[in-house]
C-alpha cells in the first residue's frame, strides 16, 4: 500500500473530535474568566480606592496566584482539560503552565529542575511576546509617533 | 526472520500495577495493584523503577527460585537511558542484558532469552519491562500537572511492571517461535496517533509469521497485538484484508483495548499502551488460559512505536516495529 492511500485509511478511522463544544465551553468559560476579572478591577478600585489600571494589577495578581495555587493543590489540570482554551489562553494558563512545571521538576532540584524547566511551555510565551510586543510598538511609533 | 524453539517453557509470570489499571476489567489477575501512582516513592521515575523490581521479587517467589538460580535477566522500559530497568534490578545483582524497542520490549526480550535458551547457552532467563503513565507522560509530552486535552485517538501509557521467567525445563505453556519485525514507516507525524503509526509493523509481522511458518490465521485461537488501541484496531483490520486479503477480525484483539475498560474509563481515550501494555494483558490473563487450556495457540505481536520527539520535531515521521511471540498450550 502507497503511503498515500494509507493516510486515508488513518484519516477513516480517525475519531470525530467534538470541535463546536469544545469552542462553546472555552468561550463560556474564558467571558467567564474575563467577568470575573472585570469584577476583580470594579471591587478593587471601588473599596481600595485606586485607579482602574492599578486595579488591573491587582487583578492579574489574584488571577495568576489564584490558578497557581489551584495548580499546586491538583486540580486545575482537571479544569483545564475540561475548559481547554477557556483557561488555557487567560493568564491563568501562563500562571498554570509555570507552576507545573517548576512542580513536575522539583524533584532535579532547585538548578537543573526547576531553574532550568520553569520556563519549559511559557518560555515561548515571554519570547514571541517580547517580539510581537517590539514588533507592534515600532509601526505604532512609525504610524503615530509613539502617542 | 521467524526462529522455531524445541524447548523453551515459561515457568511464572508476575504483574504489578497502577490505580488505573486496577479500575479496569482485568484487576483482580494481577499480582498486585496499587491506588496511588507514586507506589510509596518520591518521583514518578522511582516508581518506575519500584515497578519493574517489585515484578521481579514476586516472580521470584511464585516460581520459587532464588536469584542465584537465575541465568540471565534481559529488560528495558520507555525512560531514558532505560533507567528504570537498570535501578529496578541493581539490587538482584543476576546477570543482565538491557533492551530498546519501545513497546514491544517484551516480545523481544523474549525472542532473545528464548534464543540463548533453546542454544542451551542457559538454562532459564527473566525478561522485565514497564512503564509508568506519569514518568512517560514526562519525559514525552508535558508536566504531568499541565493536563494538556488530547484528542480521542490518543492513548495512555499503562502503569506497571512485568516479568516472565522462561526455562529449558518443559511446563504448560511453551514459547514456540518468534518472528523478528522490520522498521516500518508510514510517513505518519501525529505522536496522538500512535496507533496508526504502529499498525502498519504490527500487519507487516503478522504476515511475515504467517508466510514463515506456512500458517493460516485459524491456526490461532488468538492473535493479541500491544497497544493499537481502538482506532489502530480497526486500521490493521482493514489494512490486512486490503494488504494481504487476510481477514482477521474473528481471532484478533488488542492489549491495550483489553487492559482497560474504554466505555467507562474515558481518560484512557483510545485504550493502554507503553512496553508494560501487552505483557500486563498477555501475563496476567492469555498466559493462564494457555495453562488451562481454554486457549491452545496464540501470537503475540507487541507493537512499538519508535517514537522520538526530537525527531517529530525535526519534521521526521513516527517509525514502528513489531516483534511476535508464538505461545501453545501443552498437553
Amino acid at each position: 500500500m502507497e503511503k498515500k492511500d494509507y493516510k486515508k485509511l488513518v484519516d477513516k478511522y480517525k475519531a470525530k473530535e467534538t470541535r463546536i463544544q469544545n469552542a462553546i465551553i472555552a468561550f463560556l468559560t474564558g467571558g467567564l474568566v474575563g467577568a470575573l476579572a472585570e469584577f476583580l478591577i470594579q471591587v478593587y478600585s471601588y473599596f481600595l480606592d485606586i485607579s482602574t489600571s492599578d486595579a488591573s494589577v491587582f487583578m492579574i495578581v489574584t488571577l495568576i496566584f489564584v490558578a497557581s495555587l489551584f495548580t499546586a493543590l491538583g486540580f486545575f489540570d482537571k479544569w483545564v482539560n475540561f475548559a481547554r482554551c477557556g483557561l488555557i489562553i487567560p493568564i491563568t494558563g501562563f500562571a498554570h503552565s509555570m507552576m507545573s512545571a517548576g512542580m513536575e521538576y522539583k524533584r532535579e532540584g532547585l538548578i537543573y529542575g526547576i531553574g532550568s524547566n520553569i520556563f519549559k511551555l511559557a518560555g515561548s510565551v515571554i519570547l514571541y511576546g517580547v517580539v510581537s510586543a517590539w514588533f507592534f510598538g515600532t509601526i505604532r511609533y512609525l504610524l503615530f509617533g509613539g502617542v | 526472520m521467524t526462529f522455531n524453539f524445541n524447548n523453551v517453557y515459561v515457568n511464572n509470570t508476575a504483574t504489578v500495577v497502577g490505580p488505573y489499571e486496577k479500575e479496569g476489567p482485568l484487576a483482580n489477575k494481577f499480582d498486585k495493584a496499587y491506588d496511588d501512582l507514586y507506589n510509596g516513592e518520591k518521583s514518578w521515575e522511582k516508581a518506575e523503577a519500584r515497578l519493574l523490581e517489585e515484578s521481579v521479587d514476586i516472580l521470584l517467589k511464585k516460581s520459587k527460585k532464588k536469584k542465584e538460580e537465575i541465568d540471565l535477566v534481559i529488560a528495558g522500559d520507555l525512560l531514558n537511558q532505560i533507567s528504570s530497568s537498570c535501578y529496578g534490578l541493581e539490587k538482584f545483582k543476576i546477570p543482565c542484558l538491557g533492551i530498546y524497542s519501545a513497546c514491544t520490549t517484551s516480545t523481544e526480550g523474549i525472542l532473545l532469552a528464548a534464543t540463548l535458551i533453546d542454544d542451551e547457552r542457559i538454562k532459564n532467563a527473566i525478561v522485565s519491562v514497564s512503564s509508568h503513565n506519569m514518568a512517560s507522560e514526562k519525559q514525552f509530552r508535558n508536566p504531568t500537572e499541565y493536563g494538556a486535552p488530547k484528542p480521542k485517538t490518543a492513548t495512555f501509557t499503562s502503569t506497571g511492571g512485568a516479568s516472565i521467567l522462561l526455562q529449558s525445563t518443559k511446563s504448560k505453556v511453551k514459547v514456540e517461535s518468534a518472528t523478528i519485525g522490520k522498521i516500518c514507516n508510514m510517513d505518519q507525524t501525529d505522536p496522538n496517533n500512535m496507533g496508526a503509526a504502529m499498525a502498519v509493523a504490527a500487519a507487516d509481522t503478522i504476515f511475515t509469521h504467517l508466510k514463515d511458518t506456512k500458517r493460516n490465521i485459524e491456526y490461532y485461537d488468538l492473535i493479541i497485538t500491544g497497544d493499537l488501541g481502538l482506532y489502530g484496531k480497526e486500521i490493521l483490520v482493514e489494512y490486512m484484508k486490503s494488504e494481504y486479503g487476510l481477514d482477521i477480525a474473528s481471532r484478533y484483539n488488542d492489549s491495550g483495548v483489553m487492559l482497560y475498560n474504554t466505555e467507562r474509563q474515558k481518560e484512557v481515550l483510545a485504550g493502554g499502551s507503553g512496553p508494560a501494555c501487552s505483557p500486563l494483558v498477555n501475563y496476567s490473563y492469555t498466559i493462564p488460559l494457555l495453562e488451562k487450556g481454554t486457549l491452545k495457540r496464540i501470537l503475540i505481536v507487541a507493537t512499538g512505536a519508535l517514537f522520538s520527539p526530537t525527531m517529530v520535531y525535526q519534521k521526521e515521521p513516527i517509525l514502528s516495529i513489531s516483534h511476535a511471540v508464538s505461545l501453545e498450550s501443552v498437553k
